[in-house]
């Protein structure tokens, strides 16, 4: 019997807010420890908690771009521990009625002949705040609490188990961290913790209903963890299971250095963490209005522009999708097709040659030594007919290695394409005299030998010929 | 002098009869000479309340005042004051400096009056007695074998004794008219919400709220005019427009409908209570106002409600106190759990444990729903039965307290019989309406306080019922022996 793995998503995202969100205290990383913790991060006897709109504002955001619904009442509920690094004894968050309820993530899974998409169900997002930091081994034999990041808010976003594999997680969770960067709720650092994943993985043998027992991988912040250690969760379930084993409910943290996973503690030993509303604020009402109000400062979202990107410029499907994975990558585009680029060339050499360049340096476009004003001009050449193709991609590389404007280059490198046909047609006179073979071959049938002899005319032009005139004037002379 | 009301010293001041200097002085020689017996504040600093006296005096001689300008408060230590030692009465924070100033505090400062010592009270205000404080127990000023009653008994007793011209208590469940009935004094809890609670150290955040203990209603509407006020720092704080607190004193009761709650005289009251609450109604009959019978049906469950509630959220709002970052940690301890253990034990006394454990109780899985959830709905049936009686009437009227003042150590191992004490007062809390006590007489040279309760927001027609009865008779302004 196969077995099918089930996969559901908590992911804890930092909103992108000037302020903590009960406290007017920064948010910024990396300051030096506790200087960002004002009387309210450090929980002194008497103080308040204060909701910081700007949060709230976040929320709806999140909750328009998912198409969910928005609780015109939530509350905020205290969740009871003890932790150090918990200055309250108790976490604020939302517990029973959140913030944001149902609402949808489509996916694309895997690439060509394969890729398939799929519909991920959000059981609910909700506003919570974060903790501190302890520091193990600041002093010796002594660990320190960093108070910083104590009230940084967060949105919590949960799935339910629609996923079925580790690349359907995975394609989940980077769909989700692009979606939240391009509403610009969070700025998807991971490696500073902006984005977090807890992983909630069960097997049962496929065509079973009931789930299985699940486990839960804390706190990756990876893509790549992610998937090492859902597909070693599967494997460590699905043996532990066929060799007549049982599965615990258990917490468990991911080993990079290893690639296993490990439990934590389990569920009996888990808190009973005592949730009631937390009478110091005031259950969170959004009105319609307010709704109204972030949805008029809402960036068009990614399924609208790759819609409007295949009516307005025509572009395929497949560009579309490519050119609305990132917000920086449609901005981009669009603003190469603004300079007076054509739309399909823009797209090609966004997708392509610039795609290329960056993942070779590891450059996010916004990085890209050639600003889309740049790559419009490159383009307007191609399309004017002043350079070809081939000469366009030493231009490209020229810029790109900042060796000046597109003229300039074109000019300093003499890439400028040979457009007069009499200086077309004798070259072509010279390569037919030089290449009876491949005449006779051609006339015999063989197309190949057409192409030689274009290529051999560019040789001759040192690439400089216009191509589509170098087709024209050979078929005329070889018919 | 010790005997002026709030206006007259008020007058004395921007009249320069008297200096801040002087007035802050003789507070704190009476204090010196009264407090190590009677123990009503933890912390005197005298060089603090002369300074701020001192620039008292030069805001009178520049002419920018206020009511209560120069004029010393005493301020329970449940209030965080920035630079002064912050208790709450509990060697959890013994050695705590307040790092900024609640708001109630603030409101003083700005108001140009001095702060005279904070005093003592009930730990964390949990008790009706005082003698939870981790600092010792307080003496009542009217029989120094009894209780002031609390928690905020050592604002109550140092009002009464005049180690102070006012004083402001809080109230969760009774703890400013409680220890007013039982000293002989005037106290009023706000409107839920009406008086921040930022910097005013948690016990039951959606019960807790400060107000003013005095010797007058009048002396009371002063105090109001600076405590109350929206605060954003506290979420819960109403945005209501300010007001005048002394606007309706003088205006007569001709017609005020008076409600006497049937479950506020029946089993458990004190006859001679009743009886001197009782006399007091015939005054206030005299005074025009007309007697209309109510009910209040829930009464009898609102003390369990409140056991349900307030340790609930006092369990929570107690987890702060973990020895991490301030207040008592236990110098001997073995891993965190054992720090976090030992720390709670040595630093909390054994009524707060016994509330922590209870909220704990009533907060886990399982125990929620039959617990909390029902508190909360019994607390909405209970708000139900004052929005119903006013109606009827535009006051409420009875006991404060089912007793005199009790001796020290009569009720200390007896809860149940303790937590009876607030049988007329919590419901107020519970409801969030205004309550106040007023002295209404003697029992055996007890003070006995009458309770009136009014509607929201209805603070300064209730100030008035107070002071027109205050007019007509005199036990506000009656002494205790031996203080002078």
């Amino acid at each position: 019997m196969e077995w099918e793995v089930v996969i559901g998503l908590e992911t804890h995202v930092q909103l992108q807010t000037q302020s903590k969100i009960f406290s007017g205290a920064s948010t910024a990383f990396g300051a030096e420890p506790n200087t960002q913790a004002c009387v309210v991060s450090l929980a002194m006897p008497g103080v308040l908690p204060v909701l910081n709109k700007q949060a709230v504002q976040c929320a709806i955001r999140f909750g328009l771009a998912i198409d969910a619904e928005i609780a015109n009442r939530s509350v905020f509920a205290r969740k009871n521990y003890f932790y150090p690094d918990l200055p309250k004894g108790y976490q604020i968050s939302q517990y029973e009625l959140p913030v944001v309820g149902k609402g949808h993530i489509n996916i694309q899974v895997g690439s060509g002949e394969q890729a398939y998409e799929k519909n991920i169900r959000i059981t609910r997002a909700h506003l919570e705040e974060d903790a501190g930091k302890s520091v193990h081994g600041a002093q010796q034999g002594m660990s320190g609490i960093d108070l910083n990041r104590a009230g940084t808010p967060l949105l919590e976003i949960v799935t339910e188990p629609d996923m079925r594999s580790a690349a359907e997680a995975v394609a989940y969770a980077k769909k989700l961290h692009e979606l939240v960067q391009w509403i610009g709720i969070c700025d998807g650092n991971m490696q500073e913790g902006s984005f977090r994943c807890d992983v909630n993985v069960s097997v049962r043998r496929k065509g079973e209903e009931k789930l299985g027992t699940r486990r839960e991988i804390k706190n990756l912040n990876s893509f790549k963890f992610m998937q090492q250690a859902i597909e070693y969760e599967t494997r460590w379930q699905i043996e532990t299971l066929e060799d007549g084993g049982k599965i615990q409910q258990a917490t468990v943290l991911f080993n990079p250095d290893t690639g296993e996973t490990r439990a934590m503690r389990s569920k009996e030993e888990a808190n009973d963490y005592r949730y009631f509303p937390d009478p110091d604020l005031l259950p969170l009402a959004i009105s319609a209005d307010d709704i109204d109000a972030v949805k008029q400062h809402m960036p068009e979202l990614p399924e609208a522009m790759k819609q409007r990107f295949q009516s307005q410029y025509a572009l395929p499907d497949y560009d579309a999708n490519m050119l609305t994975s990132s917000r920086a990558v449609a901005d981009y585009f669009v603003a190469v097709v603004a300079a007076g680029a054509d739309a399909k060339l823009a797209s090609n050499w966004v997708m392509g040659n610039v795609a290329a360049k960056l993942n070779l340096e590891e450059k996010s476009i916004a990085a890209s030594p050639i600003n889309p004003t740049q790559l419009a001009e490159l383009i307007k050449r191609i399309q004017d007919g002043t350079i070809s193709n081939n000469a366009a991609k030493q231009v490209f590389e020229a810029m790109w290695n900042g060796e000046g404007e597109v003229d300039s280059i074109i000019e300093a490198k003499g890439l400028k394409q040979v457009s007069d046909s009499g200086a077309i047609e004798a070259i072509v006179d010279e390569v037919l005299a030089a290449n009876d073979a491949m005449i006779q071959e051609y006339k015999s049938g063989k197309d190949k030998a057409f192409n030689a002899l274009v290529g051999q005319v560019m040789k001759a032009s040192k690439g400089k010929a216009n191509p589509a005139q170098v087709n024209e004037i050979l078929k005329k002379k070889l018919s | 002098m010790i005997n002026k009301s709030l206006k007259q010293l008020g007058e004395m001041l921007q009249t320069k009869q008297i200096s801040s200097v002087e007035l802050t002085q003789t507070y704190l020689d009476r204090i010196a000479q009264l407090n190590p017996e009677m123990n009503a504040f933890i912390t005197v600093d005298p060089d603090k309340s002369l300074a701020q006296a001192k620039q008292a005096d030069a805001m009178i001689a520049t002419g920018k005042t206020t009511a209560l300008t120069g004029i010393p408060i005493a301020q329970k230590d449940i209030f965080v004051a920035q630079g002064w030692r912050t208790t709450c009465a509990s060697k959890m924070l013994e050695n705590f400096i307040g790092p900024y100033d609640a708001t109630v505090i603030q409101q003083f400062n700005q108001a140009g009056a001095v702060n005279l010592g904070k005093t003592n009270m009930d730990e964390f205000a949990m008790g009706s007695s005082n003698e939870t404080s981790y600092f010792g127990k307080v003496q009542n000023p009217w029989d120094r074998s009894r209780v002031p009653g609390g928690s905020s008994g050592g604002s109550a007793a140092a009002v009464a004794a005049r180690l102070c011209a006012a004083a402001t208590g809080t109230d969760t469940g009774g703890s400013i008219r409680q220890p007013a009935s039982l000293c002989g004094l005037s106290g009023l809890k706000p409107t839920y919400g009406l008086a921040s609670r930022y910097g005013m150290i948690a016990f039951a955040s959606s019960l807790d709220q400060a107000g003013p203990m005095a010797r007058s209603c009048e002396d009371m509407a002063l105090m109001m005019n600076v405590m109350v006020g929206y605060d954003e720092r506290d979420s819960t704080s109403l945005n209501h427009p300010k007001e005048d607190y002394t606007r309706e004193l003088g205006k007569p009761l001709n017609g005020l409908k008076i409600g006497l709650p049937k479950e506020y005289f029946s089993e458990g009251l004190d006859n001679n209570v009743a009886t001197i609450v009782q006399a007091a109604i015939d005054e206030y009959r005299k005074l025009g106002a007309e007697i209309v019978d109510i009910s209040l049906p829930n009464t009898r469950l609102s003390i369990p409600v409140y056991y349900v509630l307030a340790p609930a959220e006092a369990s929570s709002n107690l987890s702060r106190y973990d020895g991490v970052r301030y207040g008592h940690r236990a110098k001997q301890y073995g891993d965190l759990m054992d720090m976090y253990c030992k720390t709670r034990a040595e630093g909390f006394g054994a009524e707060v444990k016994r509330r922590i454990l209870i909220g704990t109780y009533v907060l886990s899985a399982g125990y929620y729903d039959a617990y909390y959830l029902q508190a909360q709905k019994i607390r909405r049936l209970i708000a139900q039965d004052f929005e119903n009686a006013f109606k009827q009437c535009d006051v409420i009227m009875g006991p404060t307290a089912p007793s005199t003042a009790f001796k020290i150590g009569e009720k200390a191992d007896d809860p149940i019989s303790m937590y009876l004490q607030d049988i007329y007062t919590i419901a107020v809390n519970l409801a969030g309406l205004p309550g106040m006590s007023v002295p209404a007489g003697f029992s055996n040279n007890l003070p006995v306080g009458l309770q009136i309760i009014g509607n929201y927001f209805d603070e300064a027609r209730m100030l008035n019922v107070g002071h027109a009865y205050q007019q007509v008779t005199d036990w506000h302004n009656r002494m205790p022996e031996g203080i002078a």
